[in-house]
Formats: C-alpha cells, sequence, structure tokens
C-alpha cells in the first residue's frame, strides 16, 4: 500500500460523515495502523460541506490534513461533494465510491445556482481519477429502515472494496464495538448490504 | 463513545485532541472542571461530565467564561486540581480575571484550555490566545498530536502545582477536532481535601504588594524557564548540522515533517519542534541559531514564536554569537494563507510553497493539466453549498417572521446579530435580515448604541437578537443597560431550550446541568420582567402571530423583549421514534403557475423543500425533512400534505 495511505470522506452536514471516518478510523486502529483522522464541518449546522481525513501508516503519526493531490480514495456521500473534493485532493490514482443522491444546496433551492445532471458529475468524476464504483446508498438504507444509514452503508462498501489494507473483520469489529449499546442491528445490516452491493458493483 | 474514561493503563485509543485533554486531566486527577461551550473547545468539559460521576469530580458549564475561570481557581486556591476550557473569544472574556489570578497564585494544579480557531472555521475571529499567555505572564504548552495534548494536559497540572501558578494549554482546530492514537495511562485514586481557612489570603493585592506579587511572578516564571529548557516536549529531528532550521509548534510540527520529507529536503532542513512556548526556553534555542544561517517558523495564526524567537536573537546579536540570520515566516510573507500572512490555517501545503519559494525549488503537487482539467470541472459542475439552517430549524421562521414586520413597518429597522446557529440571520438561510456580528453579547450591546442616535439623526426601530445560551452568558448587563437609560430596543431572544451551535449543552434555563441532573430552571421571562422590561412569549412556528408581535412591539417606546420559543429539531427530534410523513400533493402544486415565485424552495429555502425541474413541481427531499410541517402552513396551494405516522 501507499504509506501514508490517505482516505477522504466527503457529504453535507447531517449524513454522518464523522461516524462514517471513525468506524474508518478504528477499524485501521484494530488492524495496527497509525492513524489520523482531520475533520472540516464548521459550525454544528446542517446544510453545509463535511470533509474527513483519515490517513493510515505502518510507520508513524501523519498531521490530520491531506496536501493537495493526495487521496487515494474517497467516499463521496454526495456527488458534487464528491467533486468538489476531487478538485482539491484528487489524481489520477484516487479511487471513488459515490453515493449519487443530490443533496441541494441551499444556493440552489434559491435558484441562485443550478444542479447539474447526475450524469455529467459522474462522468467529470470518472474523467478525473483511477476508478469510480457508484452505489445508491441512501435507497439501499431506506430499505433497512432509514436514510440516515447511508453513512454505514458506504464504509461496508469501502470494507468490501479491499482499497485500503484493512479487512472487512476489522471494519465489522468497528461498527459492532460502536452501536454495542444503541441501534447495532440496522447499522450492521447496512454495513452488510453495503458489503454485498458493492461486490456487484462494477467500476463506470 | 466513552473511552476516555477506561481504566486500562498502556491501551491505546482514538481519541479527539480535546477528549486526549480531558484524559490528560483525569490521569492528573482533576478535581473541579468548569467551561463555556464553545467551538473548538467544547467537548473537553462534555469528556468530564461523562466521566465525572466514576471519578468524583465537579464538573459544571458555567454561565460564561469568566465566572468558569472564577470558580476553578476558586477550587485550585482550596488545593483541588482545577481545569477550565474555552474557545478563542473566551479567553477574552475571563482575562480580567486572569490578569489578577496570575498574581495571586494557586495551591492545586490550575489549567486554562484555550481552543483557538485558525480559519474561523466555526467563529468570527483568528484571535490567537497564546498573546495573553505573553500578557499575563503565564506558562504556555502547545501540543502537537492527541499524545501530546493528553500528556501536556497533565504536566500542565504538575507544573502548576509545583510553581504556584496557573498555566495555559493552546489548542487549536486541527488538534481539537482532530482524532490520534493515545496510550491511556493510570488514573489516581487518591481524593483531596479542599481548605481555605480565615489564615489564608488569595488576592493580586494592590500598591506596593501588587508589585511585589508581580516580582514574585518574574522569578516564578525565572523557574518555569529552566524547567522548559529540560522539558522532553521540546525536541530537534534531522541533521544536527543543517543551517536551514525550521522553528514550530503545534500543528505545524507534523506539517513541517511531511512538507520537509516530500520535497526531499531532510538532509538540509532541522526541525525544531517547540511544545513549551512562553517563556521561550532560551538556550535550546539559542543552541540552534548559533548554527543556523536561515530559519523558517511554521506556527497557526500569528507571528508569536517568530517575534519572541527574533526578539532573543535581537539580544545576541551585540554579543556577537549568533549571525547573520535570514528570518522567514510571517513577516516575510512566505507562510500565508489564502488571504496573505498571518491569515487562515496552515497546513502540508502551506509548508511546501514557503520552503519551495526560500529554496527556489519547483514543485507540483499534481501535473498542470490535470489541475486545469479538475479547475474547469470545479467551475462548471460545482455549485457553491452556503450554510443553512437544518430542516425544521425555528430560526427560519423566527427571522421570516421578523422580515415580513420590518416590511410592514416600513422605516428600515436595524437588526443587530449575536453568537450562535442563528449567526446565520446575515445570510440568505435568515432572509440576510441581520446587519452586524462580532462576539457573545454584542448584538444587544451594539443596539444600546443604535438605539440612542435618534438625535444624532439615526431614527429607525432596532432589533437586537440573540439566542438563549447567549442571553444568560453575555445579555444580562446590556439589556439592564438598556433599561436603565431606555433606549428604543426590541431585543428578539431565539429560545430553542439548548446551547445548539456547540452540540446542544444546557444553559440555566433548559433545567439540567452538565451531567444531566434535573436543576431548577431560571426563565428568561422572569429575568426580564424582574428588571420591568414588557416581555412576550411567542411561538415562531405560529408565523402571523410572531409577525403580529413583532410589528406591534416595533411601535412601543423604551426597551422590550420578544421570546421566540420553539425547540431545536436536533433535539427534539431524538425523542419521538416516528417522524411524520410530509409530500407534495402533485394535482394541487401548480409549480411555476401559482405565483407564489416557488416559495417553498426559493424564499423559504428549507433544504426538506426541494424543486422537480422535470414536472416543474416542488416536492419534500424525505431524507432531509424532519416533519415539521411548517412549510405545510405557509404554502399558498396548500400542497403541502402532513401526514402523522401512526
Amino acid at each position: 500500500m501507499e504509506d501514508p495511505l490517505n482516505i477522504i470522506v466527503t457529504g453535507v452536514g447531517g449524513q454522518g460523515n464523522i461516524q462514517a471516518s471513525y468506524i474508518i478510523a478504528s477499524a485501521a486502529l484494530i488492524e495496527g495502523f497509525h492513524v489520523s483522522v482531520g475533520e472540516t464541518y464548521g459550525a454544528a449546522q446542517r446544510g453545509g460541506s463535511v470533509t474527513s481525513h483519515i490517513r493510515l501508516s505502518k510507520e508513524k503519526q501523519y498531521g490530520p490534513l491531506i496536501p493537495e493531490g493526495g487521496a487515494h480514495v474517497i467516499v463521496g456521500f454526495e456527488p458534487i461533494e464528491c467533486l468538489r473534493t476531487i478538485g482539491r485532493f484528487g489524481s489520477k490514482k484516487t479511487r471513488v465510491i459515490v453515493n449519487p443522491r443530490p443533496i441541494y444546496p441551499i444556493d440552489v433551492l434559491a435558484g441562485e445556482a443550478t444542479y447539474p445532471p447526475i450524469n455529467k458529475v459522474l462522468s467529470a468524476i470518472k474523467e478525473l481519477v483511477y476508478s469510480v464504483h457508484v452505489v445508491e446508498a441512501t435507497e439501499l438504507a431506506k430499505k433497512v429502515g432509514d436514510a440516515i444509514l447511508q453513512n454505514v452503508v458506504m464504509v461496508g462498501c469501502l470494507a468490501a472494496s479491499e482499497f485500503t489494507p484493512i479487512k472487512a473483520e476489522a471494519f465489522r469489529k468497528a461498527v459492532t464495538e460502536l452501536f454495542a449499546e444503541k441501534g447495532l442491528d440496522v447499522n450492521l445490516r447496512a454495513f452488510e448490504i453495503g458489503v454485498e452491493e458493492f461486490k456487484r458493483t462494477s467500476p463506470l | 463513545m466513552s473511552l476516555f474514561d477506561l481504566v486500562e493503563p498502556g491501551r491505546k485509543v482514538l481519541l479527539m485532541g480535546n477528549e486526549a485533554i480531558a484524559r490528560g486531566a483525569l490521569e492528573a486527577g482533576v478535581n473541579f472542571c468548569t467551561g463555556y461551550p464553545g467551538n473548538p473547545a467544547s467537548e473537553v468539559v462534555e469528556a468530564l461530565a461523562k466521566a465525572a460521576r466514576k471519578f468524583g469530580i465537579y464538573v459544571e458549564w458555567s454561565v460564561n467564561e469568566i465566572v468558569a475561570l472564577e470558580a476553578a481557581g476558586a477550587a485550585a486556591a482550596a488545593g483541588l486540581r482545577a481545569l477550565t476550557a474555552m474557545k478563542n473569544l473566551g479567553a477574552d472574556v475571563c482575562s480580567d480575571f486572569l490578569m489578577t489570578v496570575n498574581l495571586s497564585g494557586t495551591r492545586g494544579g490550575f489549567v486554562l484550555v484555550t481552543g483557538d480557531d485558525p480559519s474561523a472555521h466555526s467563529t468570527t475571529t483568528e484571535l490567537d490566545t497564546r498573546n495573553y499567555a505573553r500578557f499575563a505572564d503565564i506558562p504556555l504548552l502547545e501540543p502537537s498530536t492527541a499524545q501530546e495534548a493528553k500528556d501536556m494536559t497533565k504536566f500542565a497540572f504538575e507544573l502548576s502545582e509545583e510553581i504556584g501558578l496557573i498555566c495555559m494549554v493552546r489548542t487549536v482546530t486541527r488538534l481539537s477536532h482532530a482524532r490520534g492514537v493515545v496510550t491511556l495511562g493510570p488514573i489516581p485514586k487518591e481524593k483531596r481535601t479542599a481548605a481555605f481557612s480565615s489564615q489564608d489570603l488569595w488576592t493580586s493585592g494592590s500598591s506596593s504588594i501588587t508589585c511585589m506579587f508581580h516580582s514574585i511572578l518574574h522569578e516564578k516564571m525565572n523557574r518555569v524557564k529552566a524547567k522548559f529548557e529540560e522539558s522532553e516536549f521540546n525536541r530537534y529531528t534531522g541533521n544536527e548540522n543543517a543551517e536551514f532550521v525550521i522553528i514550530t509548534a503545534g500543528t505545524g510540527w507534523l506539517y513541517s515533517l511531511e512538507a520537509v520529507r516530500m520535497l526531499g529536503l531532510e538532509d538540509k532542513v532541522g526541525i525544531l519542534k517547540l511544545g513549551t512556548t512562553w517563556p521561550l526556553p532560551e538556550k535550546l534555542v539559542l543552541k540552534h541559531l548559533r548554527r543556523a544561517k536561515e530559519v523558517l517558523f511554521v506556527e497557526e495564526i500569528d507571528p508569536f514564536l517568530e517575534q519572541n524567537v527574533k526578539m532573543l536573537a535581537a539580544e545576541l546579536l551585540a554579543e556577537g554569537n549568533v549571525g547573520p540570520l535570514k528570518f522567514y515566516g510571517k513577516k516575510s510573507g512566505h507562510v500565508r494563507g489564502e488571504f496573505g500572512a498571518g491569515t487562515g490555517e496552515i497546513d502540508v501545503d502551506t509548508v511546501i510553497r514557503a520552503l519551495a519559494e526560500i529554496k527556489g525549488l519547483q514543485y507540483q503537487p499534481r501535473e498542470r493539466e490535470y489541475s486545469e482539467k479538475a479547475s474547469a470541472a470545479m467551475g462548471s459542475l460545482v455549485p457553491a453549498r452556503t450554510m443553512g439552517f437544518c430542516a425544521g430549524c425555528p430560526h427560519r421562521a423566527s427571522f421570516l417572521a421578523i422580515k415580513k414586520a420590518l416590511q410592514w413597518d416600513g422605516r428600515d429597522g436595524i437588526v443587530t446579530g449575536d453568537i450562535g446557529c442563528y449567526s446565520l440571520g446575515l445570510l440568505p438561510t435568515g432572509f440576510s435580515v441581520a446587519k452586524t456580528l462580532h462576539c457573545m453579547g454584542a448584538g444587544i450591546g451594539t443596539a444600546n448604541g443604535f438605539g440612542k442616535l435618534a438625535s444624532f439623526g439615526l431614527d429607525k426601530p432596532v432589533i437586537a437578537i440573540s439566542g438563549d445560551s447567549t442571553f444568560y452568558h453575555a445579555c444580562i448587563p446590556a439589556l439592564i443597560n438598556a433599561k436603565w437609560h431606555n433606549a428604543n430596543i426590541l431585543y428578539i431572544i431565539l429560545d430553542n431550550n439548548t446551547t445548539a451551535m456547540t452540540g446542544h449543552q444546557p444553559h440555566p434555563g433548559t433545567g439540567s446541568d452538565a451531567l444531566g441532573n434535573p436543576v431548577l430552571k431560571i426563565p428568561i421571562e422572569d429575568i426580564c420582567r424582574g428588571i420591568g422590561v414588557e416581555t412576550r412569549i411567542v411561538d415562531p412556528f405560529d408565523l402571523k402571530d410572531a409577525v403580529q408581535n413583532v410589528y406591534e412591539m416595533l411601535k412601543m417606546d423604551g426597551v422590550k423583549v420578544l421570546i421566540f420559543r420553539h425547540e431545536c429539531p436536533l433535539t427534539e427530534t431524538k425523542k419521538r421514534d416516528k417522524k411524520p410523513k410530509v409530500y407534495v400533493d402533485q394535482d394541487k402544486c401548480i409549480g411555476e403557475e401559482c405565483g407564489c415565485a416557488r416559495f417553498c424552495t426559493r424564499v423559504f429555502k428549507c433544504p426538506g423543500n426541494i424543486w422537480d425541474p422535470a414536472k416543474g413541481k416542488a416536492k419534500i427531499d424525505d431524507a432531509v425533512c424532519v416533519g415539521c410541517g411548517l412549510c405545510a402552513d405557509l404554502c399558498p396551494a396548500e400542497a403541502i400534505i402532513v401526514e402523522e405516522e401512526t
């Protein structure tokens, strides 16, 4: 693997970014990696862009921010946020897993900006990176019972992807530990649906 | 996630910087902890509150930062170990007491944690609180990693107690809200007893006594300096003979290590990382200055180390045993953010650019062609995402009511804003109603001025906004001032029954303390009416009533209070198992032909209301909508349907 291995989880406030990055980082710790996580979420209000940087190394601890062009894996909870993140951190080495469901910015609602067609966003992403897997994580999460679980579905996809050296079992253990007191069943189900869905998904 | 209260020395856990600070306090045997919520420091007190029962610690969310520091100071004066945590501007609020308790000293370990916010991710200033450590002349520690955040906090207690002086630990957003692996240490079991007898005196004195205490402070700081010279928190890495030295602290250390490695400069550039930054460990710095020809300073916000080291170098220049030296950093402009040197947060790219410019190296993280393609895609396909109120947020209704009432009133009223989620009242999500924003309490404070300018030709209605927690924190003296001087102000308090922006901490009106214990409520209206101010309470979701009350109260003379009371949806939705189903009746919504100007999306701008361009009709985003139903009340076509789930 690349050392450090740089993973970014990106989405919109309220989508469970921080929880997802915590699961990924915990799984990495279980596997014995040095881990750093940097969160960018501004104030607690929903609706803004949220980005988590997760850095793994066998050798030493790295700082919480990934340098320009340094993302090896991007997990995008929202298509334009995924493209926005690629704009600064992507490269031809980056592997992307993206949920294509838009969360409309207030600027678009107000009619001051336009939300581009999803297929255009996905083609632009494909042009800029090594590979793109598109997973309808929100729809899958609704099947488990709540759209909010899309974050754990996406973590399941990352676990199945082998884009990181972390084994799926370590992810599973991290999910189990995090939700031990509340919501273990639905979160494990969301995780497994993500694992299964990724195995069925071919890159764009 | 209560990993931080594990009693398992040696275990490695993933902790947020703030949790690591809390853990360090636990490992130091902290007894008494206070603070006021503020990003990025809020989680320090939250973490300690979760551990409070288990370890017999007193933890409180105080009404504001100065009361927090004073209460903790008293506990420390009585021999306990005490900690206070706050955000950058909180250090301003508590600075009165800080500038005297540095002289009066402490018996137990007394630690002040300040969280700075380079790039102002969640505050209104890039204040560098390290200046307070120099200003008050107290020891300053700057952790670089979560492990150091824990270790330094523990050390700060020991140092404070040994020297008898408050110590400061400065963190920044990228440490406070970053996570790293921390090896846990043991938590002491012994319990301390507080003591303060009639023989004790705890004061900064006056006249010659103050001067004497001032001189004792200098003597204490000389002892601290001698300890800092030997501190393991300061370390040099790289070639011992390097003529180019980076002097760095805090987050700058890991960024510098990575930048030097990425540029392949390991043999040529040494890195002196300082963890104890005030008083400066002069001998240690001098050792490296003597052989250096060039020095680059890498630190967050102000050129604090840069100025202190330059002062040291100037003293030694005359002796001829240092220099000539070239200095690079904020002053030279090499370490700069998007808005120039000394602004914005630093990162690996900042250090790479500085080194590349100084050394004349070409460094391109990505091929030009790729960067151009990425920029083009960003420009054409990525719309801005301006921050907005959450779906179901009562502030959206409150600002809409204020906007409408001001339109009815027609006198171009002035609205002053304050600190909280409702700071977004300046942005489109709050209909850009608020026009000022500074610090906690400045909404009603500045309204005191705007409300007294009629005789100078500015005769407009003035509305001051604040939240509930902010009301208790800083607005009461300003409200009394307004009443005393009969200023013409309508003060609207947005009461959502929580301190929402910082993560839903309690306040004096919520009826609970930091541990979740039930306590007596101190209602806002009782305080306002006690001052003799006309006070009304309205639910902003009753929008017509809300508009009418704002309009009426604008016409009344003197100071008036209107409380807009409606619980934050983030706490309210947690209390219920199911949410109502909201949808748009596709027959009733006639889109652009309605004449409503797409009210629910364009005007109201709740993120739960979206537009279906294919059908030309409104719809609800069920992944975002919380089911509050306000849009259904406001839709002129009555096309939005709310079905309570059974």
